[in-house]
């Protein structure tokens, strides 16, 4: 029997705002443990939470853009459960109003383009952090734990997809797609690395002729995208394995080792969690005005999938399309103004989402602080239409322009890359190439064709590479 | 217009006038305490530093024209549930013995601004959860008319100060009675504002859609004044009444002339203390001779709102407590895991009553349970809710007795929950509904035990119902005082 992965993704994202989502604490990161609490965030005898209009702002933003309908009421729960890391033990969350509702997100990759449900977008708290020491430095050898709670209160906004995704790989590009939307909206840096964008996937397998939903299994703990798809890819696997050896797949919730490339089981909790929701008695109920919606939906930026279409419109190839639409916005905006200044929008997408995206990477930098600007990407590519530097010293030339030599045409005279496309000159080199090599001429001439390679090649080493092709086969021509 | 022995405005009067000083003034109330405490135990601490301080401050203040306001220079007690900075705050629980908390409830700043002195805090059933201030971890207050009997609760504490003279005003919380029902078996004034016009930021949340801090006083004036020193919006508590709040004192002299008093035909009847019954109809008639117009309402959903109440309050609190789990601060019994000390803290820290709310309140919001109980007592409050709309469509105020009975005796009702329960039956309404009441005293039974009168109005209609207070104050002469060894001699310390 084929079996079909049915696939959701759950997505926390930590909002950016300046101050936490119940208090005035600073949103921080980093800083000493225990450093950006009060009262409220502490969980002290008698403080009460007042809403941060701020995040909701934002999440009706991240709304918006997932195409969601945005309740005109909405109202935040407790949902309560023990742990240390808890202040209040339990979360202000939302249950059955969440602020926004049934959304899509359309996505594109190389293989697929397809369109995944979002059933939700709720606002919420974050949790503090507990840090296990000594010993095992794990929970469960750890000499003791302590709990640092300035990220306690943090605005967290959890978006819950429909089980729409059929494959770990499509898992994968819904997640980078989501958190392009997240920081084109600005709601949130979304960096992985600091835990800002936290995904968890709910993965089950039916028969592929089935319309049933099979046993869910939620993973966590997915530091990548890569790690993401590949707790996907296992899970999955291991589920098959499971049902074609006629056993049952447990509804549970797993945890993904990095190391080791495999989901466990978590200690499974006494009977199922009930988490008690009820309506938060200490917040009134939110109320969303329809015209302020209006004029949040027109505020919107372009989104990801509007300008992949706008830049293929433009004859950006699509790879590079969606590489640019979504990729940071300084490198967007080099993009950009390089057509501005007159580029062809296909060579300067092909440079802006090749070349100068390796040459960062290579030197571990971002554009920022960097002289490289759009209208040198438009001269470098006028340069390489116009046969001025090959395609090669090009490359060098925008080395030199990053390294701050100067503009593009500067840094080809400086560092001789100019190409040799004067007539005279050039012939000169190939009359002295042939005169060289009288032997090869004379192989050419009685038909041996592949020779005519050997020469191209002389002319271009003794002019170091920087001779026009063209030109010289042009002249080698007539001169055979 | 009557003025206790011990009211603001006859102390603030005697201020101003230079016949006292605020320091004076502290000492009587001291000296009161000492006299009483070791019978009464209002107080679980007496802040003689701070409060005199605090009294030196108002003197110097006043001494220089600096005036605040009727609160400056008058010693007030707040009961044990509210945040006080630097000053231990416990609930009456083991839970938080020692607590001293690092910032001050924003009622209790309010005090302070208002140059009030505040005297110490009052002792209360743990939590708040209670109606004669026998749940306390620390020991229970005994009511200044008969020490044999309970003082109500859980404002038991701040009711029987006020009573005994060991404080001139106090504040309480009032969850489904703690500040009426105590108010009304001391024989002092006490008033549950209208929902969210007195900050909670601050006052440990027992059930936090249903609290409600509010004054305990000897006149209706001096409650009006306490209410106005403390009212008004706060940022810091989003349930919080953003409008302008009213001018409480400004209705005392209006009288009833015209007046529409709705007799609640729920609260009377069998189980009431016939002493009680006929003390509210005697009243009733007064009032009718001053020119209000009596009709009896019918509110039948008052025979259930106990019940939506005991299921509301409990889920609340079991979710609200949770924070007392022994990991940052308050008492902490270290197990071997984070959840066994949680367990280990809260089975130790907290006492029979809060355990039976929290297991019932953890009860009524599980899976499978939570449509059957708390869903179903939400739908009783909003039907409650319309029924009071309607009742106030043909009433201006609504009168009843404000506790069935008068004070009970100690242990009289600590085996038999429901029967404690029962004691709210005439207050839990008000704070289903989120309305303000008053209780206001009437008299004496047979006994000589105080018996109260309960006025209930719309939403910020506490004008009104001040204006009828003050007459049942008025035709009630109220001037009776706890037997002479636990009562301030009248006219002193003024």
């Amino acid at each position: 029997m084929k079996w079909e992965p049915v696939i959701g993704i759950e997505v926390h994202v930590e909002l950016d705002t300046d101050s936490k989502m119940f208090c005035g604490c600073q949103v921080s990161f980093g800083d000493p443990p225990n450093t950006h609490v009060c009262p409220v965030c502490l969980a002290l005898p008698g403080s009460l939470p007042v809403p941060n209009r701020k995040a909701i702002e934002k999440i009706i933003q991240l709304g918006l853009a997932l195409n969601c309908r945005i309740n005109p009421g909405s109202v935040f729960h407790r949902k309560s459960y023990y742990y240390a890391d808890l202040p209040k033990n339990y979360q202000i969350s939302q249950f059955d109003v969440p602020v926004c509702l049934d959304g899509w997100l359309d996505v594109e990759s190389d293989e697929s383009r397809f369109r995944v449900g979002i059933e939700r977008v709720h606002m919420e708290e974050d949790t503090g952090k507990s840090v296990h020491v000594g010993e095992g430095g794990r929970i469960h050898s750890a000499a003791e734990t302590l709990v640092d709670f300035n990220r306690a209160g943090t605005p967290l906004v959890e978006v819950v997809s429909r089980p729409d995704l059929r494959s770990a790989a499509d898992a994968r590009t819904y997640a980078q797609e989501l958190r392009a939307v997240v920081v084109e909206t600005g709601v949130s840096d979304a960096r992985m690395e600091r835990g800002s964008i936290r995904f968890d996937a709910n993965v089950s397998i039916r028969p592929e002729e089935s319309l049933k939903l099979g046993v869910k299994v939620e993973i966590k703990n997915m530091n990548s995208f890569r790690s993401l798809e590949k707790a996907i890819r296992s899970e999955i696997e291991r589920q098959t394995a499971l049902v074609t050896a006629g056993e049952r797949v447990v509804m549970e919730t797993r945890h993904w080792d990095e190391d080791a490339e495999v989901t466990h089981g978590m200690r499974t909790k006494e009977g199922s969690s009930d988490y008690r929701y009820f309506t938060e008695p200490d917040l009134a109920p939110m109320v969303f005005d329809s015209s302020w919606v209006d004029e949040a939906r027109s505020l919107l930026p372009e989104l990801p999938a509007l300008r992949r279409d706008r830049y293929r419109g433009m004859g950006v190839r699509p790879a590079a399309a969606r590489v640019l639409a979504s990729s940071d916005p300084q490198l967007r905006s080099l993009f950009e103004e390089a057509v501005e200044s007159g580029a062809d929008p296909v060579a300067a997408g092909n440079w802006v989402t090749g070349e100068v995206t390796a040459s960062l990477r290579r030197r571990e930098v971002s554009l920022e602080g960097l002289p490289l600007r759009g209208e040198q990407i438009a001269a470098l590519t006028r340069m390489v239409s116009e046969g001025l530097v090959s395609a090669g010293a090009a490359r060098e030339v925008l080395e030199g322009v990053i390294d701050g030599e100067g503009s593009p045409s500067e840094v080809a005279t400086r560092r001789n890359l100019l190409q040799l496309s004067d007539r005279t000159a050039l012939q000169q080199v190939v009359e002295e190439v042939m005169a060289a090599n009288p032997e090869a001429v004379e192989r050419y001439r009685s038909g041996e064709r592949k020779v005519r390679g050997f020469l191209v090649g002389q002319v271009m080493r003794s002019t170091s590479g920087r001779a026009d092709p063209r030109a010289v086969n042009e002249i080698l021509s007539a001169r055979l | 217009m009557p003025s206790g022995p011990h009211s603001i405005t006859s102390a603030g009067a005697a201020l101003r006038s230079g016949e006292k000083t605020s320091v004076e003034l502290l000492a009587a109330v001291m000296s009161r305490a000492e006299m009483t405490e070791s019978e009464l135990h209002c107080y679980l601490n007496l802040d003689r530093e701070g409060a005199m301080a605090a009294a030196h401050r108002a003197d110097r203040e006043l001494g220089r024209g600096q005036d605040r306001g009727p609160l400056h220079g008058i010693p007030v007690a707040v009961k044990d549930n509210m945040c006080t900075r630097g000053l231990e705050t416990t609930c009456s629980s083991k839970i938080l013995a020692g607590y001293r908390p690092p910032y001050d409830a924003t009622a209790v700043a309010r005090l302070r601004e208002a140059g009030a002195v505040i005297v110490g805090k009052t002792n209360l059933d743990e939590f708040a959860m209670g109606s004669s201030t026998e749940n306390s971890a620390y020991g229970p207050t005994r009511n200044p008319w008969d020490t044999g009997r309970v003082p109500g609760g859980s404002s038991g504490g701040s009711a029987a100060a006020v009573a005994a003279g060991s404080a001139i005003a106090a504040l309480g919380s009032d969850t489904g009675g703690s500040i009426r029902q105590p108010a009304s078996l001391c024989g002092v004034v006490g008033l549950k504002p209208t929902y969210g016009l007195v900050s909670r930021y601050g006052l440990v949340a027992f059930a936090s859609s249903l609290d409600q801090i509010g004054p305990l006083t000897r006149t209706v004036r001096d409650a009006a004044l306490l209410l106005s020193a403390v009212a008004g919006h706060d940022p810091a508590d989003a349930t919080s009444y953003a409008g302008q709040a009213p001018d409480f004192a400004g209705s005392l002299d209006r009288g009833v002339d015209g007046l529409r008093l709705g007799v609640v035909k729920e609260l009377g009847g069998q189980g009431y203390q016939p002493e009680v019954s006929e003390t509210t109809e005697e009243m009733l008639n007064m009032l009718e001779a001053r020119g209000a117009e009596v009709m009896e309402v019918s509110l039948p959903l008052f025979d259930v709102a106990l019940s939506a109440y005991y299921l509301i309050a409990p889920a609340e609190c079991s979710a609200n407590l949770a924070r007392f789990d022994g990991i940052r601060y308050g008492l902490s019994i270290k197990g071997p895991t984070a959840s066994a000390t949680m367990g280990e803290t809260r089975a130790e820290g907290f006492g029979p009553e809060v355990i039976r709310r929290i297991l019932l309140g953890t009860y009524a919001l599980s899976a499978g349970y939570f449509d059957a109980f708390y869903g179903q007592a939400q739908k009783v409050r909003s039907l409650l809710l319309n029924e009071f709309y309607e009742a106030y469509g043909k009433v201006d105020v609504l009168v009843s007795p404000t506790s069935p009975t008068t004070a009970f005796r100690l242990g009289e009702r600590t085996q038999d929950p429901l029967a404690m329960y029962m004691s709210d039956i005439c207050t839990i309404p008000s704070n289903l509904s989120g309305h303000p009441a008053i209780s206001v005293p009437t008299g004496l039974d047979s006994q000589k035990l105080p018996i109260g009168f309960q006025i209930m109005a719309p939403a910020l209609g506490e004008e009104i119902m001040l204006a009828v207070a003050a007459e049942v104050e008025r035709l009630a002469g109220f001037d009776a005082l706890p037997p002479p060894a636990l009562a301030p001699p009248p006219g002193v310390p003024l």
